[in-house]
């Protein structure tokens, strides 16, 4: 693999705001026992904007993602540092009531991970469980959810079947739908289509086009083309470091930064 | 020799393994039904046991033992659901959980017996229970509840982590994730481990012979009260179970029927057992589809 000077180039900080602005984060840095594997990163991602973050593997960027809802928590050796500023809260402090800041920033993994219950359980259960127990109100949320994740029509006479009878596409849709179930702001996505088929693949991702109407979403992906497809800006991390960060466009057309444009043109990955 | 045929060689080998295994279980099987089956009837199932003459049954024993194992897997059920839960979901991965896993692996492979004479020096005369059914279903605890907490750790951790990860991205705490998504979906595994477990303790007769006891004082089945003397639910009552039971009359038994009682005996034992494990798997397989929602 190529050297890249990555600490000269590294965003460590930004300049103010012309957006709104959903999520950032300062200084992140992330430590999996001695390793560091965040070395300090600044970003911030605009609202109802999708954002990609790209880079080549082991380069952090599911790392980076999962600190953003502070999934590393169930990491026993993981530590993170840094501010995650979501509103006025830094979700990475302590007195931050995870729980509840899940409930605003959800996540959706990289292998569909439904629950081994029905496909209306799969939606209803979390809200059961934060307090919503109207029958109405549920069927009307699932609906909703599933219309939103584009699964309706091929589930709506099925929704007592077995979640884990669906194909991986229809599992995928159906947890973006739990997440969006609980309203969050942010959706956090980690490679949602890599388990994924071609057509299932196209259909995740009108589903993504389709939600950043109403949410803002932040994607890990290892597929540029895919960045390129859905994204309004793209983050290009490489060895622990955001090195390059911008309008979707202007990265994969015009790149700043040789490791940006040798990446892109797939000279390593 | 070639590949092909170094396969089929293999393949006959084991085959006739594991006929030989299966022959082996159906003729002990065989015999002992066939040899204590024509003795059970209603009476022999019902009347209580003689020690002198011929005619006896096992109702009090095989009450005894249903008693017992009820008993025995309510006190070891919670326990082993916590404790298994605890360490597959709440324990670092350190040097003390470590230690913990050991020892429960090395308390499963204590000899029955040692855990009776363990039970009869601390419940039956330290803590002065007599010889009960208390005593007996708390030494019975502790020879069931280290495999029943591994069959429940060991559940719990098949179930895969994209399950909890699932469950906490959406907001839930670590112990709804464990009550709602993983103990549900580990529920099939551990109720077959725990109906095992249950097959295990009805047919144990070490752990009892001196913490239960071994006499079998007459019942009166009309009288529910824990409290009376003869009730059947008392549970600081000496109460012979079937195996022990079977273990007894052979070997000082003086009845003149004594090996069509212990034939009959023992057949019913091993009905009982077998009615055990194959409602394990049944049962198993009937929560799994209907906890994930399949039909």
């Amino acid at each position: 693999m190529q050297k890249y000077d990555v600490t000269k180039t590294a965003i460590k900080t930004f300049s103010q705001p012309e957006h709104e602005i959903a999520l950032q984060t300062n200084d992140l840095h992330v430590y999996y026992g001695d390793h560091e594997q965040i070395k300090g990163v600044a970003l911030q991602f605009e609202r109802y904007k999708i954002s990609a973050i790209i880079g080549p593997s082991g380069s952090g960027k599911s790392t980076y993602l999962r600190a953003l809802n502070r999934m590393n928590d169930e990491i026993q050796s993981a530590k993170v540092t840094g501010s995650i500023m979501y509103r006025d809260l830094d979700v990475n402090s302590p007195q931050v009531d995870v729980y509840e800041m899940r409930k605003h920033i959800g996540m959706v993994f990289q292998r569909p991970n439904p629950f081994a219950k029905s496909i209306y359980d799969n939606i209803a259960f979390a809200l059961r469980r934060h307090g919503i127990k109207k029958k109405a109100t549920l069927d009307e949320i699932v609906e909703k959810t599933l219309r939103q994740a584009g699964l309706w029509k091929e589930v709506k006479d099925s929704l007592s079947k077995s979640a884990l009878a669906l194909s991986g596409g229809q599992q995928q849709r159906l947890c973006i739908a739990r997440a969006l179930a609980l309203k969050p702001d942010i959706l956090l996505l980690d490679e949602p289509a890599s388990a994924l088929d071609p057509i299932s693949t196209s259909v995740v991702e009108d589903t993504l086009t389709q939600l950043k109407k109403d949410y803002t979403l932040i994607v890990v992906t290892h597929n540029m083309q895919q960045a390129a497809r859905i994204s309004d800006y793209t983050a290009f991390f490489y060895d622990g470091y955001a090195l390059e960060y911008g309008a979707t466009n202007q990265i994969f057309t015009q790149p700043k930064l040789k490791a940006t444009d040798d990446y892109i043109s797939g000279n390593f990955g | 020799m070639n590949v092909k045929r170094q396969d089929k060689i293999a393949t006959v080998v084991l085959y006739l393994i594991s006929g030989m295994i299966i022959l082996i279980l159906a003729a002990l099987l065989l015999y002992i039904l066939a040899a204590g089956l024509p003795h059970v009837s209603w009476h022999f199932l019902t009347s209580p046991a003689r020690a002198f003459e011929a005619g006896g049954g096992i109702g009090i024993q095989l009450f005894n033992s249903l008693y017992l194992l009820v008993l025995a897997m309510l006190i070891s059920m919670p326990i082993s659901l916590g404790a298994g839960i605890y360490l597959s979901e709440y324990a670092k991965k350190n040097w003390r959980t470590t230690f913990v896993q050991t020892a429960i692996e090395i308390l499963s492979s204590l000899p029955s017996v040692v855990v009776g004479l363990f039970g009869f020096l601390i419940f039956v005369v330290q803590f002065k229970f007599g010889f009960s059914i208390l005593s007996g279903a708390l030494a019975l605890t502790f020879f069931n509840l280290p495999l029943l907490t591994r069959n429940v750790e060991e559940s719990l951790a098949s179930v895969q982590g994209s399950q909890r990860e699932a469950g906490l991205a959406l907001g839930l705490s670590r112990f709804e994730t464990v009550t709602r998504v993983i103990v549900p979906e580990a529920l099939p595994g551990i109720t077959t481990g725990m109906i095992l477990g249950a097959g295990r303790v009805f047919g144990e007769a070490a752990a009892l012979i001196y913490t239960a006891g071994q006499s079998a004082p007459a019942l009166d089945f009309s009288n529910w009260n824990p409290f009376y003397i003869a009730s059947p639910l008392n549970p600081l009552r000496p109460a012979e179970t079937l195996a022990v039971h079977i273990w007894k009359i052979n070997s000082e038994g003086i009845m003149p029927d004594v090996a069509a009682v212990s034939a009959g005996a023992s057949a019913v034992l091993v009905i009982v057992v077998l009615i055990f494990n194959l409602s394990a798997r049944w049962f198993g397989k009937w929560l799994f589809k209907k906890m994930t929602g399949g039909d």
